[in-house]
């Protein structure tokens, strides 16, 4: 299916979640509330003719100053069917969670975490949130716009590192 | 008395055959696997945030270092996907040899695995043989761009070098003597008694869990699932040659191996056909603002001068927007999702890894298997820590 024919199917049931649509680059987006993403993702993956059986990816971008600072954004693929469809949710800065892909894809499981250690957004109902790149005991979430990319970090704090500032 | 508790052991991360640094918790019933925990982050170097901070052409570099064994499709990929952001085509030429390239780089890429995951079940010979043939390989590279391991050869427009007379005469010596290697390694191993009974039956997985964990590659493959990017999506020249995408039936290691030593013989068709249809023109596209001028023309025109030193220093701006691109790298699919706000850098840039996301199904594969079995996995599902953690 192209991508107006499946962002039309989901339009047309899920009409109360889709915020907004767009087709851009050849690629599909449809942008939704965060409330009703397992809704909108269960029928991805269960529906016949959209059958998106294949999670490519899940991934966050910070909108640092914006109402909704965080968006989640995910891939979908189907290997039957061979097409693509990319969802995006937003979560505000002080309630940063959304709902768990994990009964629907099992490799929903490392990418949510990934999200999480990165970039501090919780997933509800996932089995096992903790971080994955980062040490366990490590402060912040370092995609985050307001993080530096470059200092010394946490290791300022390190007493065997001597002071030349 | 006998004692019969479960027993937690700690394997890496400096194990030999977790390839990197992985560290893996396994939960123990004597010798059987209940749960395998694995840690990663060890190599974590924030390529992503990094990206955030950089002109699109200086990120070029930093893709080389995710699965720093096959660093040309990972220059690949990225290009591809800035190459979809401008809504720029490379001449025809560039997408000849970048598929040569790639694939040269999917038999390096196969070779190292075939020998390391054969040296980690015992088999010591194989990695010798292995490694003679991708150091041809390697010495290829070093014709073409001048590198090695962390080529930077794939630039947003086309290629850095065109491929010389030498490139093109040793690469068909190379498709002419390869195939008989390929026969080699299998005489040592395919039909080996001790081969077969490390590899058959074991990591197993359904070819519905596969997509469902979101396996790609030679691993999702194994188990029957024709996803190929080059297929399902055709891109450089793939469309234009033909070649055959090996499947498997059980989705064990042992048909993963088969898969990718069938891989390495396609790759050679390949290139065969490529450097036989391969036409003649520019490797870059003509446009300076985009591609660097050439050095003769930046000494003498004032013009060139310019676009080099305004490339150089402030790059070129993308269309504000957004971009997902995957591409078929030895491991899998390899995407790239850049987020642009129409400034010189992009807003945002994720790689999804393959090997990431395979090792999200270690556990599920391991489940129930004895303790030398999870070399046996940790080799079948080809993981680069550097891509694990980028």
């Amino acid at each position: 299916m192209t991508p107006d024919l499946i962002i039309e199917r989901i339009k047309n049931r899920h009409a109360g979640a889709v915020l907004s649509t767009k087709v851009e680059f050849g690629e599909g987006t449809v942008s939704i509330k965060r409330g009703s993403l397992l809704d909108v993702c269960r029928f991805l993956h269960n529906d016949p003719e959209l059958y998106f059986d294949f999670i490519t990816d899940i991934c966050s971008v910070d909108f640092i100053g914006q109402e909704e600072r965080f968006e989640v954004v995910y891939h979908f693929y189907s290997v039957r069917h061979n097409h693509r469809i990319r969802i995006k949710a937003r979560a505000p800065e002080n309630d940063a969670a959304i709902d768990s892909l994990c009964p629907i894809w099992k490799g929903a499981d490392w990418l949510e975490r990934e999200v999480y250690d990165l970039m501090g957004i919780n997933f509800i109902g996932h089995p096992d949130m903790r971080r994955i790149l980062m040490p366990e005991d490590f402060a912040g979430h370092p995609l985050r716009k307001d993080y530096p990319t470059e200092g010394r970090g946490e290791r300022s704090t390190f007493d065997f590192i001597p002071d030349i500032d | 008395m006998i004692r019969t508790e479960e027993m937690l052991l700690n394997m890496g991360p400096q194990h030999p055959s977790t390839h990197g640094v992985l560290r893996l918790v396994l939960q123990l019933d004597g010798e059987k696997v209940l749960k395998a925990t694995p840690h990663v982050g060890y190599l974590h170097r924030g390529i992503e945030k990094l990206s955030e901070s950089r002109l699109y052409n200086q990120i070029i570099p930093l893709t080389d270092r995710f699965d720093y064994v096959a660093s040309m499709t990972n220059n690949f990929a990225y290009v591809r996907a800035v190459e979809k952001l401008l809504q720029i085509k490379a001449p025809e030429r560039a997408e000849y040899i970048r598929t040569i390239v790639a694939e040269f780089q999917r038999i390096a890429s196969h070779l190292l695995w075939l020998g390391t995951h054969a040296i980690d079940l015992g088999a010591m010979t194989v990695f010798f043989y292995c490694f003679r043939e991708r150091e041809l390989v390697l010495d290829l590279f070093e014709i073409i761009c001048g590198a090695r391991l962390t080529t930077s050869y794939y630039i947003p427009g086309g290629v850095r070098r065109d491929a010389t007379s030498e490139f093109i005469d040793k690469a068909y010596k190379f498709t002419e003597m390869f195939p008989s290697k390929v026969d080699e390694y299998d005489t040592l191993i395919k039909n080996n008694r001790i081969w077969l009974g490390r590899t058959k039956g074991i990591g197993v997985i359904s070819a519905e869990d596969a997509i469902n964990f979101g396996l790609s590659g030679p691993t999702l493959r194994g188990s029957g699932v024709n996803y190929d990017v080059r297929k399902a999506e055709p891109y450089a020249a793939y469309d234009k040659i033909e070649f055959d995408v090996p499947l498997g039936k059980n989705g064990d290691v042992y048909d993963r191996y088969l898969i990718r030593v069938e891989e390495m013989r396609q790759s050679i068709k390949i290139i065969k056909q490529c450097l036989d249809k391969m036409p003649k023109g520019p490797v870059v596209i003509d446009n300076p603002k985009i591609v660097l001028p050439e050095k003769k023309k930046t000494m003498t025109e004032i013009e060139s001068l310019i676009h080099h030193f305004k490339l150089v220093s402030e790059g070129y701006k993308t269309p504000p927007g957004e971009v997902y691109c995957g591409t078929e790298a030895p491991k899998g699919e390899l995407g790239i999702y850049i987020v642009s706000d129409g400034s010189n850098k992009p807003y945002r840039m994720k790689v999804r890894a393959p090997s990431f996301v395979h090792l999200g199904a270690f556990d599920y594969m391991s489940k129930g298997h004895m303790i030398a079995d999870i070399i046996a996995i940790i080799g079948t599902i080809d993981i680069v820590l550097g891509e694990v953690d980028r």
